[in-house]
């Protein structure tokens, strides 16, 4: 039986391990990209160990170094953590696959380097997942940042230089201007850097300054993308799209909504919201970005583009389902980060096939393709039912739990919110195999789609089936962390 | 033997920089009288640890100059504040001195290298000693010591570049200023207290609290030691002077020259006129703080328009010493802390940029702009990865030593009430990005317009990959800093505050 600490150690440190090999191997590709899925493969192995260990009622920490009195370096792994751990670790396995196919397919420059930063994103994220402070929490929201800089920017052209800095200056200045002193501020008001299951504030924080504090959390967290600090997701389109796929709509914004929820639940806590009405403000602008970003998503021609502004939308869903302070819309919200995860990397990874595979990133350009590449227009669909909320997808669990949330908390409006953006999800999201199967074709096109993206895009489009028949023990962890201690 | 080492510490570590620098004008081979330089800053440095490990047994050390009682005679004080700004001096003197073994033969004539080396230990001296001495006048000598032998070195950079001169009497001119507008201000002190000695001074000033003259004398001293440590809008003399000095006179300076100052700032206010308490709240809350402020601000958004790598870092430089003096400004214990540990890392920090330009410079043989920079990184990869842990470093991101800098400085303005302080500094902070980003993107995203084909020299980049590894260390573990800062901080403020 290993240890809890070194449990968490291997989980961790397997990415950071790819990441420093990767450069010695550089001369042998082959060797290089086996790296990883390997490391997908043990991290994996070492999150669902960790979940297991959750779901048993222990709690497993890990204290790796202290860098002054009252400042270290720890991790702790919370049902939250776990989840978001296994999301990030798994779907790993998958997009390195898939890289390996779309680097090559593409034949992308600096290869190694890009390998390099994208094994320290996946570290950084995990870090984030199992932090067991707000120091750690920031330290390596921060590390995620500058980690992915690189792959944003792997292009080095002109066009990549502006995404560079729209990304470096929303994220690192809202983290840098808002969250640090927010975190201080809890840190000054509760006399420690800790959370705890139910929140920490409750008795010490005059309530009347909660809403502000929340505030400086809510625009510091620029990951989760929430309206007006989302700009930066659309332009890191630019980057490579196993990038786009496992970063901006895994890694980095579940990274950030992770933070929002972790924030509203174990600094907060939902009863101290929901005492206090620390959120309410917060339910309104969620459920504006959630509907605006939708309406945008429509008239996007691009397909990154456009599944970038669903995104932004369904990440207010769960920033949504933390504010509205019920359990059960928590729950939702939670649900929703695996469910929403496995759904959109397989549309990320459609849109790079056919990027690859056709060189097509329009979405005008697709008519009547869908026959010469049916397996990959499928996949499309599955993960586009499972957004919208389908039985027997995934994401048809997270959307029951929101609104049943949003019906405890009194909230009907959300529940009307919640229905009109299924509506203009499937208006935006169906418009694409739609065009694929439907529409008479325009021009012939030469189509190779290498294998090793076929298959990570089949099994992930598989995954999110799977997800609506094995969610029991997600659903069980959610509600282990929604208990009272 | 040993004894009567130990028992003479705080004189030697002044004494071995100095005596130095006499033998070294006479040595006319440049190795010879680098590795003397060397060995006398090194032992300089050993001697520096060692007083700190006295200062941990004893607290406080107190030297009688000639054997004359204080305070009459001469008193040299080392105590847990003033090891502080000793360490950061023979540290940095020390790297810097490895580093500038292949800058100075490049910028400077064969002849003049071992003068240069000689002022260059003066300085080094002159820094100690500042920091040393307990009495009032002998402050004065030091930091003339100092200043005169900066500016010759500053002038020294003449032979590459002209506008070194002017640099260098301009530097001459306000720091005369500044030391004419300190020693009127002792010797009104003296006028009224009858001493020359720090402690005694500050048990005097206790009966004279609304004295006009006591008054005046403050006041002249405050602004004579704020022009010497450049804080905003006594600066101009600051970056000229950074920017046309030879190379590793940049370094060192930067590093060092405003952090003897900055202490000397924050020993007059907290311990000196410890007792006129509501002449420092107002001196604090209404001239420092806002300066400071402004410095913040100024600094960056000069630096943001600054083309000029050199004078962009030593405009930052000015922003920084807003930081130090902000944290002084608020008052609390903690707040003090936050300055002298932002104080030791903004040496680390800066000492390491300003080497990875200047060793940019070396290798291209021109002066660093932002044009120049393009496609740079990958033609030297070591000196680009320091450059940008340090760069990151000075915008205070996790695990570098700027990051506990930022820290401790935000968590002691919120606990003093002062969460809009705290945002200020981060949001001045976020505005230092636009500029050290600028440099990392021409360095990273640009095309160069021909190829350039670099090879990185190891006696150059050593003491940069030491700085940088420090800069890393002390964001890892940070409990040195922090314990002896907060120790200097109780000594000066009090433990109650």
């Amino acid at each position: 039986m290993i240890s809890f600490e070194n449990l968490i150690l291997i989980t961790l440190l397997s990415p950071l391990l790819v990441c420093l090999l990767t450069p010695l191997l550089s001369s042998k590709p082959i060797l290089r990209d086996i790296l990883g899925p390997l490391g997908g493969i043990i991290s994996s192995w070492g999150a669902i160990q960790l979940m297991a260990s959750i779901l048993n009622g222990e709690q497993p920490r890990l204290e790796l170094l202290q860098i002054a009195e009252g400042i270290s370096i720890s991790f702790v792994v919370t049902p939250l953590g776990a989840i978001f751990g296994l999301v990030a670790s798994v779907l790993w396995i998958f997009a390195a696959i898939y890289s390996v196919g779309y680097m090559r397919g593409n034949k992308e420059k600096n290869q190694t380097r890009f390998y390099i930063f994208y094994a320290m994103a996946v570290h950084a994220a995990l870090c984030i997942a199992y932090a067991g402070d707000l120091l750690t929490l920031f330290i390596f929201y921060e590390v995620l940042t500058f980690s992915t800089y690189p792959l944003v920017t792997h292009k080095q052209n002109e066009m990549a230089q502006k995404a560079g800095r729209l990304y470096m200056s929303i994220l690192v200045g809202t983290s840098v201007i808002l969250l640090l002193p927010a975190i201080i501020w809890v840190w000054v008001v509760t006399g420690s850097l800790e959370m705890s299951q139910n929140g920490v504030l409750d008795g010490k924080m005059n309530p009347d300054y909660a809403p502000y504090l929340l505030a400086m959390f809510v625009f510091g967290i620029g990951k989760a993308a929430l309206m007006p600090i989302h700009k930066w997701l659309p332009a890191a389109m630019v980057a490579p799209t196993p990038v786009s796929a496992l970063l901006h709509a895994v890694a980095v914004v579940k990274a950030g909504v992770f933070t929002m929820l972790l924030i509203l639940t174990n600094v907060f806590g939902i009863d101290f919201l929901s005492k206090t009405g620390a959120s309410n403000w917060l339910v309104w602008l969620a459920s504006f970005t959630l509907l605006t970003t939708s309406i945008i998503a429509i008239y996007k021609d691009d397909i990154k583009a456009r599944l970038a502004y669903s995104t932004i939308s369904q990440l207010s869903y769960i920033t949504l389902g933390g504010a509205l302070a019920s359990s059960m819309a928590t729950q939702g919200a939670t649900l929703h980060i695996i469910t929403h995860a496995a759904g959109k990397i397989t549309l990320f990874f459609v849109a790079g096939a056919i990027y690859v595979g056709a060189k097509m990133s329009k979405i005008s350009e697709l008519n009547g393709h869908g026959k010469s590449m049916p397996l990959i227009f499928l996949a499309f669909f599955v993960g586009s039912l499972s957004i919208i909320g389908v039985p027997p997808m995934g994401g048809s669990w997270s959307k029951f739990f929101l609104m049943l949330g949003a019906a405890e908390s009194g909230y009907i409006t959300v529940i009307a919110v919640f229905c009109i953006s299924t509506i203009l999800n499937v208006y935006y999201l169906m418009e694409i195999p739609a065009r694929a199967f439907f529409f008479k074709k325009e021009r012939e096109v030469k189509i190779k789609i290498p294998i090793l993206i076929t298959i990570p895009t089949l099994i992930t489009c598989f995954l999110t089936i799977l997800l609506f028949f094995f969610i029991e023990p997600f659903e069980n962890l959610t509600s282990i962390m929604v208990s009272k201690l | 033997m040993t004894d009567i080492l130990i028992k003479n510490l705080p004189i030697l570590v002044v004494l071995c920089p100095l005596m130095m620098s006499l033998i070294v004008v006479l040595i006319p081979n440049i190795f010879l009288s680098w590795l003397l330089t060397f060995a006398s800053t090194f032992v300089a440095f050993i001697f520096s640890i060692l007083l700190y490990q006295e200062v941990q047994i004893h607290s406080t050390i107190s030297y009688a100059l000639g054997n004359w009682a204080p305070p009459l005679g001469i008193e040299y004080v080392i105590d847990k504040v003033s090891i502080f700004p000793i360490i950061i001096i023979t540290l940095i003197g020390f790297l810097t001195t490895i580093f500038s073994s292949k800058m100075m033969p490049d910028e400077i004539n064969e002849t003049s290298i071992s003068k240069v080396y000689s002022l260059w230990l003066l300085a080094i001296a002159g820094l100690i000693g500042l920091v040393t001495t307990g009495d009032a006048f002998n402050l004065f000598v030091f930091l003339e010591i100092s200043s005169l032998a900066s500016v010759a070195l500053v002038a020294m950079g003449a032979q590459k570049d002209k506008q070194a001169l002017v640099a260098a009497y301009n530097y001459l001119i306000i720091g005369a200023v500044g030391a004419t507008l300190y020693v009127i201000g002792v010797g009104l002190l003296y006028g009224i207290t009858g001493t020359l000695n720090m402690a005694d001074l500050s048990e005097r000033v206790v009966d004279l609290k609304n004295n006009k003259a006591l008054i005046a004398g403050f006041g002249f001293m405050i602004v004579g030691i704020m022009v010497k440590a450049a804080v905003f809008p006594m600066h101009i003399w600051l970056p000229r002077a950074y920017a046309y000095a030879p190379s590793a006179v940049s370094v060192l300076l930067a590093a060092t020259a405003t952090k003897a100052s900055l202490y000397i700032l924050a020993r007059i206010l907290f311990s000196v006129f410890d007792i006129a308490d509501n002449l420092i709240i107002n001196t604090l809350s209404y001239i420092i703080l806002p300066l400071s402020i402004i410095a913040m601000f100024a600094g960056t958004i000069m630096a943001v328009y600054e083309k000029d790598i050199k004078r962009l870092l030593a405009h930052s430089s000015v922003a920084q010493i807003g930081y130090i003096t902000l944290a002084f400004a608020i008052g609390t214990k903690a707040s003090v802390a936050a300055g002298f540990i932002h104080m030791f890392n903004h040496a680390l920090i800066k000492g390491a940029l300003f080497m990875a330009i200047t060793s940019i410079s070396f290798y291209i043989q021109k002066r660093v702009t932002l044009s120049n920079l393009s496609g740079l990184g990958r033609a030297m990869p070591i000196t680009f990865f320091c450059f940008v842990i340090c760069s990151l470093s000075l915008a205070g991101l996790p695990l570098t030593a700027g990051f506990i800098s930022k820290l401790y400085l935000i968590k002691a303005s919120i606990s003093a009430d002062g969460l809009w302080i705290a945002i200020l500094i981060l949001f001045s902070s976020a505005l230092s990005v636009i500029y050290l980003w600028k440099m990392i993107e021409a360095l990273w995203l640009q095309q160069p317009r021909k190829e350039i084909i670099i090879k990185e020299n190891p006696t150059i980049y050593i003491s940069l990959l030491i700085i940088t590894f420090l800069n890393i260390y002390f964001g890892l573990d940070a409990s040195f800093v922090v314990d002896s800062s907060t120790e200097a901080a109780e000594k000066l403020v009090g433990v109650s505050k």
